[in-house]
């Protein structure tokens, strides 16, 4: 399963962090510091792929966005190193410039991760259905 | 595509978003929270009621801080608040808020149930959803207690939303996970199943997560699920499916759902029904003819996706380990991904094959691309690959290519990465031995590893090749000219030191031959180590120096030179000095049989699953766990060679115990049992108190640690029963009644008679030792019960039990002790014990505890014996004359005339009838040769005077003992006792 998503930036500042495990809120901090301090110092030729205490990380990078995925191995790495493609191409698809938006709409950017992953797994991979919630809301929001 | 923050986009979070984003330092931003921090406060405390807006606004706000890692401690109410919102955006807030910040024991909690409750009564979709995500976030058990009943109704339901059957599926999900007993599945088990065929892709993905999971848990209950997801996925693979339009990526069709359909299989048996099986055996194949086939795009994101699928489908092969036409595909198919230009998939193919290695159909499909992988080993510009070459050789590993790996391995550790070259020594360790059949390579090999990354050998790999060398005796004198050439080096790792001094120590003779390497110049080149050495290597030396007195008696002076220096004799570290001053007598005062004995050369160890093995265990990693299933199919050939017949045996009787840790030389175990039982060592006290009365006090305080150097060789004698061996205690093995006292416990019983303090009982366990204390009619008895092995014994109880008339006669009270004793630890029992009128019998103490599962069951005789009440009298000698002729009924005396069977030694007869209890009268026996004593026994009923006369006649070798009492059965006991001593 997926134990957590975290959205860094290149300075390794966590934009956003999603747990499927309870992980006490007093740990995270140093978990996500630890977690990227071993993917931002990758070189690209390195694999995407980290083992990492008793599970692994799955990382992948866009411009000066990372975006690392905890999984336990029962998961397949592949699928989740596409699965956070998927996730970025949605992200793309409904912000112009994803870096920057995400920090204004961390509310919308859960309510999609919401849609892909619950629990800790892979709910929906369909690009019109993760987002339909999202433009049901927006709809609503200009009908106001 | 909407702009940012449109329609009810909160002002007033951009403005302060930004002013975060603006500040120069990080003292300007704490600043700047600080004082929103204040301002949301003082909102949420002020008199006005705040409108939705507002609160969602600040609770965003709260959330925002709360992410960039700061400490948040109010606003959970608010938060709680915005739920029972009609607006979609303030209830999504408030559920955010709670997602991230509440965790599931908070107080808030039922609140937030009633909260749920009437969103998931609304049937709202969307506040549906919201509610579920909440539960399946959140989790609690006060949550699944109030949902569980409700939500697999949802889940199945006809007229629920698809998005909702989503939700609903992972609620479940998390509520079977965190509370399984309150989760009923039941009635609803074949609709869950039939959810694998819903019409709607995002719902089947949903579901088999959760089907995985319940099947995972009760694989019977969820059977049927296996067709169903062949057919699914075969309607996927073969692209026949028409409603994979939109869950086709790059051109995969459905590249996740595919991959769980072939996870959830894995959860089974290949399907018994022969039309599934075929179904599937085809999608399998379809899957690595497409790997074939040209991509349909030049994007990594279709191969990805392709490549997801594969591995996927060749774990499930490797996981059925049933169609060899299969498994060699997948080898060859990774065999091409070893080369691939993408560090991810070689990466993902290393570790893969490591699997395949373990399987006897693709074993030696996966041994032809032994080139490629050493390859890997030296070129990959990624450690973690190179780690996975390494698993891959060591997995890949048997008799043909053992060397070659080996070598590759050794040389690969010269540059390795610090990070993994301690599992890369273990793992050249295992294969050495594994593989050896000349024992001379395993020796090199293993010098080689302390040579190259001395640091990084445990102790469980140079006390393994000692093992190995003692156990082995073709190879003892290579084994010694190698350590002697190899510690000629100026400078070699303290680990070689270890291992030369011990095998030098052991089979030094066989090397002494050549003049190069005398005795006195072997001693020359262990000691010019010793001062660079820490203080568990010098001990070692030390003992290997004390063993060469032995082995080379012309190098005795040179040695004792050595030992009387003040740098041994007064180290200020108490085991050197202990060492050296035991080892200087020893050697001066013991007989060269003595020495010869206590220095015998160490009996071969037990057979026993390789310390290493067990360590490497220990260590995660997925070449391990293969490794670990090979190993039971080759368990035979552990110690290799085949030569010695016998090993198998040994290592089947064995095979249940996991072995105390390989501690060689009782470093560690010494210590705490010298502690407890103050003179321990019992053999060393028999083996003085022969020797002469100069060096039974040297004895006394002995602290075992000579018996610790002779343990294995107590593992020889019938004291000792192994765990689990049934020979020597049929019963006790399975029954949970108080074993039959061990027929040699009135034995260990005599050892008591004339001493209170010793070790009572000692298996390859436990020991136990006694110290104990009398007087008048009371006593007082601490028993150690030392735990031996690193492994902690659990229910460990004791009793102790007076049988049949001894219940009138003693009295006794134990304290119980802590049921769990944690390895190498000692636990102590204080037993009282009063005694109420004389006995014969002694009590019986029993000793249970689980190691490792298997049930131990000991019974001992506790050495309590009437002369413990003695209490001593002094008296003249026509004192003692009038009484022994007042008690001249020829009831009241007890006499026996017996065969010494001990030396006759005067102080060491005197000092076991001191210990008797009596007091040895001087001057009042007519002959000077006899003894007399006198004591009184001090029972609660009355007390019994009582004399003594021995009378030792030296030239038969004979003794006769008068015990004279005012009670018969009091003087027929001690005279019993005492006969047993002398």
């Amino acid at each position: 399963m997926i134990k957590f998503l975290l959205m860094v930036n290149k300075q390794g500042q966590t934009r956003l962090s999603k747990y499927y495990e309870q992980v006490d809120i007093e740990k995270r901090p140093s978990l996500e510091t630890d977690v990227v301090k071993r993917c931002l110092s990758r070189k690209k030729e390195e694999c995407s792929f980290v083992e990492y205490k008793d599970f692994r990380l799955v990382y992948r990078q866009y411009a000066a966005l990372f975006i690392v995925v905890g999984i336990s191995d029962t998961e397949n790495e592949l699928s989740i190193y596409e699965l956070v493609h998927n996730f970025v191409e949605v992200l793309d698809k409904y912000f112009s410039r994803v870096v920057s938006s995400i920090m204004f709409n961390l509310d919308k950017v859960h309510i999609i991760i919401d849609e892909i992953i619950q629990n800790g797994h892979i709910v929906e991979t369909n690009k019109n259905r993760i987002l339909a919630p999202l433009l049901a809301l927006d709809k609503m929001a200009e009908a106001h | 595509m909407p702009a940012v923050s449109k329609g009810d986009g909160m002002r007033g979070l951009a403005v302060f978003i930004s002013d975060i984003r603006n500040c120069k330092s990080k003292e300007a931003e704490i600043k700047r929270i600080n004082k929103e921090l204040a301002n949301i406060r003082s909102k949420f405390k002020g008199d006005k009621a705040l409108d939705g807006y507002s609160k969602k606004k600040y609770v965003c706000k709260l959330l925002f801080i709360f992410l960039l890692g700061h400490d948040i401690d109010f606003g959970h109410m608010e938060a709680v608040n915005l739920l029972s919102s009609n607006k979609y955006t303030e209830k999504q807030i408030g559920y955010l808020f709670i997602s991230v910040l509440v965790n599931s024991n908070s107080e808030l909690i039922r609140l937030i149930n009633n909260a749920i409750k009437n969103d998931l009564s609304s049937r709202n979709p969307t506040f549906m959803c919201l509610a579920l995500h909440c539960i399946a976030n959140v989790g609690s058990r006060e949550m699944a207690e109030a949902f569980a009943g409700e939500i697999p109704r949802i889940l199945v339901a006809g007229d629920t939303m698809d998005s909702v059957k989503q939700s609903a599926a992972l609620c479940l999900l998390r509520l079977y996970k965190a509370s399984p007993d309150l989760v009923l599945m039941g009635e609803w088990t074949s609709r869950v199943v039939h959810l694998l065929n819903d019409q709607h892709m995002g719902v089947v993905t949903a579901a088999i997560s959760l089907i995985t999971c319940l099947s995972s848990k009760n694989p019977d209950e969820f059977k049927t699920c296996v067709s169903l997801a062949v057919s699914r996925l075969s309607r996927i693979v073969s692209s026949a499916s028409t409603d994979l339009q939109d869950y086709t990526y790059y051109f995969v069709p459905a590249p996740w759902l595919s991959c769980k359909l072939l996870r959830l299989l894995q959860c089974y048996p290949p399907p018994e029904d022969g039309a599934v099986k075929g179904r599937l055996v085809e999608c399998l194949e379809t899957i690595l003819n497409k790997a074939q086939e040209p991509p349909k795009s030049k994007k990594v994101q279709h191969s990805n996706a392709k490549n997801a699928i594969l591995f996927e489908a060749i774990s499930l092969i490797i996981h059925y380990d049933s169609e060899p036409n299969l498994l060699v595909r997948a080898c060859n198919q990774l065999g091409q991904f070893l080369q691939h230009r993408e560090t991810n998939l070689r990466y993902l193919a290393l570790e893969s094959m490591c699997t395949l290695a373990s399987s006897e159909f693709s074993h030696e499909a996966v041994k032809t691309h032994i080139e490629t992988v050493i390859n890997a080993l030296k070129t990959e510009r990624d450690v973690s690959v190179r780690q996975r070459a390494a698993d891959l050789l060591y997995a890949m590993c048997d008799r043909s290519n053992a060397k070659q790996i080996v070598a590759e391995m050794l040389s690969y550790l010269e540059t390795a990465d610090y990070s993994i070259r301690e599992e890369m020594v273990l793992k050249v360790a295992i294969l050495a031995e594994k593989y050896a059949v000349d024992y001379s390579w395993y020796v090199d090999t293993i010098l080689n590893l302390i040579r190259i990354a001395g640091d990084y050998v445990s102790e469980e790999v140079w006390y393994r090749v000692i093992q190995i060398v003692i156990n082995r005796d073709d190879v003892q004198g290579y084994a010694a000219k190698t350590v002697f050439e190899a510690l000629q080096a100026p400078a070699c790792h303290e680990n070689m030191v270890k291992v030369g001094g011990y095998i030098l120590g052991e089979f030094g003779n066989l090397i002494a031959g050549d003049p190069r390497s005398s005795p006195l110049v072997q001693f020359n080149l262990l000691h010019s180590k010793f001062h660079l050495c820490s203080v568990p290597t010098r001990a070692l030396l030390l003992s290997a120096y004390i063993k060469f007195i032995n082995l080379f008696p012309e190098t005795k002076a040179t040695i004792q030179e050595v030992l009387r220096s003040d740098s041994q004799i007064r180290n200020s570290d108490v085991e050197l000095q202990q060492r050296a001053v035991e080892y200087l007598k020893l050697s001066s005062i013991a007989s060269t049989d003595v020495l010869a004995t206590v220095l015998e050369e160490m009996p071969p160890f037990p057979e026993r699953e390789s310390s290493i093995l067990a360590k490497l265990k220990k260590k995660k990693g997925p070449g391990a766990v293969s490794v670990e299933l090979e190993d039971g199919k080759e368990r035979g050939e552990l110690n290799g060679g085949g030569d010695r017949g016998g090993d198998a045996a040994i290592a089947a009787s064995n095979a249940s115990t996991p072995s105390p840790s390989a501690d060689l030389l009782g470093l560690r175990s010494a210590a705490p049992v010298s502690g407890a039982a103050p003179s321990a060592g019992s053999l060393l006290v028999d083996v003085f108190s022969e020797a002469g009365p100069a060096a039974s006090s040297a004895g006394v305080n002995d602290d075992g640690f000579l018996s610790a150097l002779h343990a294995p060789e107590a593992s020889d004698s019938p004291l000792v029963e192994g765990p689990g061996d049934s020979d020597s205690a049929p019963p006790s093995a399975a029954s949970e009644d108080p074993a039959p006292p061990l027929p040699e416990s009135d034995e260990l019983l005599n050892k008591f008679v004339c001493k209170n303090n010793g070790v009572l009982f000692e298996n390859q366990l436990l020991q136990i030792g006694i110290k104990s204390e009398y007087r008048q009619n009371l006593g007082r008895m601490y028993l150690f019960y030392g735990n031996k092995t690193s492994v902690q014994f659990v229910s460990f109880s004791t009793t102790v039990s007076c049988p049949g008339e001894l219940q009138s006669q003693l009295n006794v009270q134990t304290k119980t002790v802590e049921p769990l004793v944690e390895g190498g630890a000692q636990v102590q029992q204080v037993i009282n014990i009063e005694c109420l009128t004389d006995f014969i019998d002694a009590p019986l103490l029993n000793i249970k505890f689980r190691y490792g599962g298997a049930l131990q069951n000991i019974s001992l005789k506790l050495p309590v014996t009437i002369n413990k009440f003695f209490q001593p009298t002094e008296m003249a000698a026509a004192d003692f004359f009038q009484r022994w002729k007042q008690l001249s009924q020829p009831q009241q005396e007890a006499q026996k005339i017996f065969k010494a069977s001990h030396g006759m030694d005067t102080e060491v007869l005197k000092a076991k009838l001191l210990g008797l209890g009596t007091a040895l009268l001087e001057n009042v026996d007519p002959n000077p040769e006899n003894y007399v004593c006198a004591g009184v026994i001090q029972t609660k009923a009355q007390q019994v005077g009582c004399l003594l006369r021995l009378e030792p006649n030296a030239q038969a070798q004979m003794y006769r003992l008068t015990l004279r009492s005012s009670k018969d059965t009091v003087s027929q006991r001690v005279c019993d006792l005492l006969a047993e001593q002398f």
